[in-house]
């Protein structure tokens, strides 16, 4: 027997809960850890993500929002590390992964973009800002965000099954 | 912001593009799966994350007087208010209907991921709209 059967044997509720192992999923973790850690240390920045969509607009937008200082003062380096994740997406598929297109249905890509990204706004953070800085900041409304957008998201991906999506 | 500190940036978003496809986080099926009670693993993806980002977050103010490159540690402050929770609600009904948060979201692009383009580009305009009714109701 070999000893991933092996395993499969002894630790059947492993099995159930985690199906693909969980060696990928704490290295990525991990290596997500190392990045918003690295940029801490390097230059103490937050390395949540959501605020890059609207601090982008403030390139091209002249509205009051978007000319905040928050946005301005910060646009350059959030697209500089968005262009980052783009970057270290495509190392990976060209060493150890492979392309991969989703079978997700276009209309929710499309409708749970527009809602993810409004919701990720007002609330100021998403899974990056709430629950990975939010959470090593210690910050008690960033648990509760995590708490409720986890919840949710739940009742939402279940509710899609059974309207007919993917 | 000079150049260093900015190639620190570069590389910290590689890092973290590199560690979301590697986590298989750019694939929307393995969020859905989970968000389904299907394969908890993206719990270890989160946990060992903020983990690794608390002893930095908690730790490096502490040994060291500024960062490396630039003059002061910023830090977080999530405000305790009806916006913070009811933005958490409506991003997570729209993260469980496509199974792709802003993150993955980027980093699909460099992927190859083309269907998921169709959610970088409404996530901005999500957020389009959000800047402009926050803008009326601040003026």
């Amino acid at each position: 027997m070999d000893e991933i059967s092996l395993l499969e044997t002894k630790m059947p509720l492993f099995e159930t809960l985690f199906p693909l192992g969980i060696a990928h999923y704490l290295i990525g973790g991990l290596l997500i850890g190392a990045a918003v850690s690295f940029l801490f240390v390097a230059t103490g920045l937050i390395g949540g993500l959501s605020t890059f969509f609207t601090s982008t607009w403030s390139y091209v937008s002249s509205g009051a929002y978007f000319q905040r200082d928050e946005f301005v003062t910060t646009r350059n380096w959030r697209l500089i590390y968005a262009v980052g994740l783009v970057l270290g997406a495509a190392i990976w598929m060209f060493t150890v992964g492979e392309s991969f297109q989703t079978s997700v249905s276009w209309w929710q890509l499309a409708l749970g973009g527009f809602v993810a990204g409004y919701g990720a706004r007002l609330s100021n953070g998403c899974t990056s800002g709430h629950g990975i800085c939010g959470l090593a900041s210690l910050q008690l409304p960033s648990l509760l965000a995590v708490i409720i957008f986890l919840g949710a998201a739940m009742v939402s991906a279940a509710v899609v099954k059974t309207v007919g999506g993917v | 912001m000079k150049a260093p500190s900015l190639i620190a940036v570069l590389i910290a978003g590689a890092l973290f593009g590199f560690g979301l496809s590697y986590a298989s986080m750019i694939k929307p099926e393995v969020v859905l799966s989970f968000l389904r009670f299907e394969d908890f693993g993206l719990l270890w993806v989160l946990g060992s994350a903020s983990m690794v980002t608390l002893l930095a977050y908690q730790l490096a103010p502490r040994f060291m007087s500024k960062p490396l490159l630039e003059p002061a540690f910023k830090s977080r402050a999530s405000a305790s208010n009806r916006d913070t929770l009811l933005g958490a609600a409506l991003f997570g009904i729209g993260w469980g209907i496509c199974g792709v948060c802003p993150g993955p979201a980027i980093a699909g692009l460099g992927a190859a991921n083309w269907p998921m383009i169709i959610t970088l580009l409404s996530i901005f305009a999500g957020a389009y709209v959000q800047g402009v009714l926050a803008g009326r109701k601040g003026s």
